[in-house]
């Protein structure tokens, strides 16, 4: 019997949001590329909550963006509401959220896929990788089939060895009762890998039709909506946009839920996965903020053309009766309609301190991992992964420098650094407090940040690039003149000044110092500026920020020039650390087993000290010395 | 590791003719010339060649601390190859801490152990034999720094900073936790309620910053035991050195019965002697409680003084103390050389390599005898003072005043109308100041503290 037997230069296992980022950026590099899912209707599917963004997430997809991902232009294309949260805040927490039409979303997702040379799609399990002395050659699927690979990018989500709960009802089903895989987890062992168990949640879909708008607040999305994209053109997006609805959850809920706490199977202790402390189901809420008497719950469509609506803040893992009578008892929710029940999953994934930062594993090369596979939670921080996991696998068939963002320079370095080298035993989410350089990590200029990168691996146009080069200097040179404008305690100043509640000038200022008053802005002041060329909105907001935060950011830029200089610290990848005698036990063993790339890295392993770290440089730099005495 | 700017006293903590302040580092320049006064007041070092020397001196603001010489060593012909500042002053103790501090408030930060020796070496300057020396002097001072910041730093300091960084973390929490979830937790109208908060904090880091000014966080000196067995004389001993019956007694926390400190000056060296309860084998709870501490504090001091009631014959508690004794830095005392002698110095040799006198506490015979050892031990290099708790000491006060001052900058923050998210900047600051005394790092406790205490949605 023969077998199927393909050749290509990538495989990329899964087609979530971190399979489509991977495997695009591949193709898009011209590398020959086959994306396989269990159903080709699943693509980029959202099974969980009908939005993309939100807090620090949305700055993830701006990032992926501008590294010429596809996440922001896809939801461009398909949202249904948009927000700007924290929009009171500082600019560095300033953060998008689109509800999305989950089913266009996907749609537009295919279409972009199915219309990308040197992409092939194939709706197949893999079961298998393939592997020559710590080498990947490819991958295997439950057919036998073979496909061969320079490269195989693991994007499996929560499908391997999946179940689903729902009170005592098991399923071994992926997330919406799609097929699980239910081969590569043995596969992956048998190769060495590290296996974990992890768990999450999702809540109740109501029908649309069952549901008491008139006891909710009414939720609206912003007047002027921004894209995510920084290749969208804002007219373009101002659509008519639909609500989502607030409500809470009361003391009867609670006792509902309280009562039945023993059919559910974590307090019952059925599930075995490690959950996420920050989207917690709705039981965890009730038992450990007791004192809190009501919750909220937000209500939000999962499309245009779907009658289902999200529970927001109300998932759970209780039996169906339970369900019935717990969403019922939210005003509004009395005589709801549940489309399909709220159940938590359990899935294989992988302890990812066995990834290199390039998200390559360290001991199989060409094989490389993204998204809930790496024990991370959430859309975007799959795509991001995916995007990253993608550029590297191209970037080592094509012999071109990988791509590794440090804690400075993205939330994607952030994120990735905190995977492979911290201990984690949660779900991983994006958090901005995660981000100690954030004010410089803003979404406003993620594509300053990361367009050059997006152009060096070859993801972005030269025009695009260009646009970059020139709204760098814009800014700068703008700062400059603003810097350099007097503003006189002329009668005229100081009525525009009172007109904003300004206390007036008693001698001639800077335009820049009358910017950093709380009160006052770049913008607000253009009236007193009459030399002010006419700039494009996108460099005025630079410039505003920049004159308004100075203070704080130059501090933050001097902090990152300290991280700098470890990061930039390379440690050799044959580093040999049992050939530093003085380092303690425990951080040699740490050391051995993530084999940081820098003494950055190295420093943020939980166990390794500030003198292991001192012992290390020194014993860098005393090879050094020794290997120049010897001419090598 | 870091290239910021560092400084420290270069000299023994001792009192000695000439003391020296070595800063090393890029501001090295920028911040003598903010504490330099020539004679005429109008030279600027920075503008001065490499390798002069400058007579002048430092100043606090308008206030002189010393009379100097400053010698100027510009990158990269200095010992670390940085810019290098040496500041010769009088040698007292309290001058060269107090330059010390000045240099610290305008920019620099205490020196790590071993730092400018580490540095010298990652910059090229000293070649490979030198190297493992400083392996070794890292080594060593870290295990010194750790013990010391984490050990000594017993009973109500420690808490209080526990205390304060708890408060401080619930704040980042609570604003960090509205950050990722502006939808399910408002910080409106926060900045009243933190204003209040931090400024009850920066009262309590007020008074921990005054108080490290008066005798220190850590009691700087020889770290001195006095052991033996009950009634051998030990608190007639520490009564005759400190030369009048004690008007007052410290309890050290966590002692609640038979440990007293006592800090004395033999000529011009500081001693902190403790004086243990006597050490019996025992079955009674509470007094081994006071005899584990005892054992305790026999490990981690400098020098012993062991006295040995010598009108009785050594016991089993005996056989156990010259046991702990061994190869440690210590003298034996045996007392009540008015009473006929069981135990004698031949005897005591059999056991002890360490000095033997013969005093007694009741007629104040031999005293003059143990003073005199003592500073010859000290002044053969014998005996340590123990100029790294003095480091420490200076490390916490300036991580303390740094805390003050990113407190501080909050206060301003709300003050200029920032947003809430700008005011955790500087809180994290403080948090991680308040850490690096005690040791630990914000990272987990940070997600630790939003998840227990704050409810987060989806």
């Amino acid at each position: 019997m023969s077998v199927v037997e393909e050749r290509y230069d990538v495989c990329v296992v899964g087609a979530g949001h971190a399979g489509c980022e991977a495997a695009l950026a591949c193709a898009r590099l011209g590398l020959n590329t086959i994306i396989f899912t269990v159903s080709v209707d699943s693509i980029a599917m959202m099974p969980c909550n009908p939005n993309i963004g939100g807090s620090s997430k949305g700055h993830l997809v701006r990032e992926i963006d501008a590294l010429g991902g596809e996440m922001g232009k896809n939801i461009d294309k398909t949202f249904i509401q948009s927000k700007m949260l924290n929009k009171s805040k500082g600019p560095a927490v300033h953060s998008l959220r689109a509800q999305a039409d989950k089913a266009a979303y996907s749609m537009e997702m295919r279409k972009t896929l199915q219309s990308t040379e040197c992409l092939t799609i194939r709706q197949a399990e893999v079961s298998e990788i393939m592997t020559d002395h710590d080498v990947i050659t490819g991958v295997k699927t439950f057919s036998g089939a073979k496909y061969f690979a320079k490269a195989v990018i693991l994007c499996t989500g929560t499908y391997l060895g999946a179940r689903c709960l729902c009170g005592e009802v098991i399923n071994y089903t992926g997330p919406n009762g799609l097929q699980p895989a239910n081969y590569l987890t043995d596969s992956l062992k048998k190769n060495g890998i590290e296996i974990f168990r992890f768990k999450t949640g999702t809540p109740a879909r109501i029908d649309k039709r069952s549901i008491d708008f008139s006891k909710m607040q009414e939720q609206f999305g912003d007047e002027k909506i921004v894209p995510f994209s920084f290749t969208t053109n804002p007219d373009d997006v101002q659509i008519d946009q639909v609500s989502c609805w607030l409500t809470y959850t009361n003391e009867k809920t609670h006792e509902i839920i309280r009562e039945n706490l023993d059919r559910s199977p974590i307090y019952a202790g059925i599930i075995e996965g490690t959950g996420p402390r920050y989207c917690p189901s709705i039981e965890d809420k009730v038992v450990k903020f007791s004192d809190k008497d009501r919750h909220q719950v937000f209500i939000e469509p999962e499309g245009i053309h779907t009658n289902e609506m999200y529970i927001g803040g109300m998932s759970s893992s209780l039996p169906e009766d339970v369900q019935y009578e717990m969403y019922r008892s939210v005003p509004g929710l009395e005589n709801a309609k549940i489309v399909r029940n709220a159940y938590a999953i359990e899935y294989d994934c992988m302890n990812p301190n066995q990834l290199l930062p390039t998200l390559e594993f360290k001991k199989i090369k060409g094989l490389f991992s993204a998204g809930q596979f790496n024990g991370s939670s959430g859309y975007e921080e799959a795509a991001a992964q995916g995007l990253i996991a993608g550029i590297n696998a191209a970037m080592s068939i094509l012999g071109k420098k990988q791509l590794v963002l440090n804690r400075s320079e993205a939330y994607i370095g952030v994120l990735i650094d905190d995977l492979v080298t911290k201990e984690n035993y949660e779900p991983y989410r994006m958090m901005t407090s995660r981000a100690e350089y954030r004010l410089l990590l803003r979404q406003d200029n993620a594509d300053l940040r990361l367009t050059k990168y997006g152009y060096e691996a070859g993801l972005i146009s030269e025009e695009r690039y260009q646009w970059i080069l020139e709204k760098e200097k814009l800014i700068h040179d703008e700062i400059l003149r603003v810097n350099k404008v007097i503003i006189g305690a002329n009668k005229n100043v100081q009525e525009i000044l009172e007109s904003f509640g300004s206390v007036p000038l008693n001698t001639g200022t800077t335009l820049t110092e009358l910017i950093r008053r709380p009160e006052l802005s770049y913008e607000s002041l253009a009236q007193i500026d009459p030399e002010r060329p006419k700039l494009p909105a996108e460099v005025c907001e630079q410039v505003s920020i920049h004159i308004k935060y100075d203070g704080y950011i130059k501090r933050q830029i001097k902090q990152v020039e300290q991280f700098k200089k470890l990061e930039e610290k390379k440690i050799p990848d044959d580093f040999d650390y049992d050939e530093v005698d003085s380092l303690r036990i425990e951080a040699r063993q740490k050391l051995k087993l993530y084999r940081p790339i820098s003494i950055g890295q190295a420093s943020r392993i939980s166990g390794v000290s500030p003198a292991d770290i001192s012992m290390l440089l020194v014993y860098m730099e005393q090879q050094r010395q020794k290997n120049r005495a010897e001419g090598k | 590791m870091k290239t910021d700017t560092i400084a420290v006293i270069a000299t023994a903590m001792s009192p000695s003719g000439i003391g020296i302040i070595r800063i090393s580092g890029e501001d090295a320049f920028r911040i003598i010339d903010k504490i330099y006064r020539s004679k005429n007041g109008k030279k600027v070092l920075s503008n001065e060649k490499s390798h002069t020397i400058h007579y002048g001196y430092i100043c606090d603001g308008e206030r002189v601390i010393d009379e100097v010489m400053v010698l100027l060593m510009k990158a990269p012909n200095s010992y670390t190859r940085e810019d290098t500042i040496e500041i010769d002053c009088h040698g007292g103790i309290l001058v060269m801490k107090r330059i010390l501090e000045t240099v610290l408030k305008n920019g620099a930060r205490p020196a790590e152990p071993g730092e400018f020796t580490k540095r010298a070496f990652l910059n090229g300057r000293i070649d490979l034999s030198q190297a493992e020396s400083v392996i070794d002097i890292i080594q060593s001072k870290n295990d010194f720094a750790l013990k010391s910041s984490v050990n000594q730093l017993q009973g109500s300091l420690n808490v209080k900073i526990k205390e304060i960084r708890q408060k401080i973390i619930h704040e980042i929490a609570f604003i960090e936790s509205a950050l990722d979830d502006p939808e399910h937790i408002s910080i409106d109208g926060y900045g009243e309620r933190l204003k209040k908060n931090i400024d009850d904090i920066l009262v309590t880091v007020d008074k921990m910053i005054a108080s490290s000014e008066n005798g220190g966080i850590l009691k700087e000196g020889i770290h001195t035991v006095i052991v033996g067995k009950p009634n051998a004389g030990k608190s007639s001993l520490l009564n005759l050195l400190v030369g009048q019956e004690r008007a007052i007694v410290t309890d050290i926390a966590g002692t609640t019965r038979d440990i007293l400190e006592e800090q004395i000056n033999l000529n011009g060296i500081t001693l902190n002697i403790i004086d243990t309860a006597g050490i019996r084998s025992t079955e009674d709870v509470v007094e081994k409680i006071g005899v584990d501490k005892a054992r305790e504090h026999v490990d981690k001091a400098d020098f012993i003084i062991y006295v040995v009631d010598s009108s009785t014959s050594l016991d089993e508690n005996d056989m156990e103390i010259i046991e702990m004794l061994k190869g440690r830095r210590a003298v034996v005392l045996l007392n009540k050389s008015d009473l006929s002698p069981l135990t004698t110095e031949e005897q005591m040799r059999q056991f002890l390599s360490q000095k033997i006198i013969s005093v007694s506490t009741k007629e104040h015979t031999g005293i003059d005898e143990l003073e005199e050892t003592i500073k010859d031990m000290f002044f053969h290099g014998e005996l340590d003072f123990n100029d790294e708790v003095f480091i420490t000491n200076i490390r916490h006060k300036n991580a303390l005043i740094n805390t003050k001052q990113s407190l501080s900058m909050v206060l301003g923050s709300i003050f200029d109308g920032m947003p809430e998210d700008f005011y955790s900047i500087d809180l994290r600051n403080a948090y991680e100041e308040l850490s690096s005394i005690i040791g630990e790092s914000m990272e987990e406790d940070l997600v630790n503290e939003i998840f227990s205490k704050f409810c987060m949605g989806k």
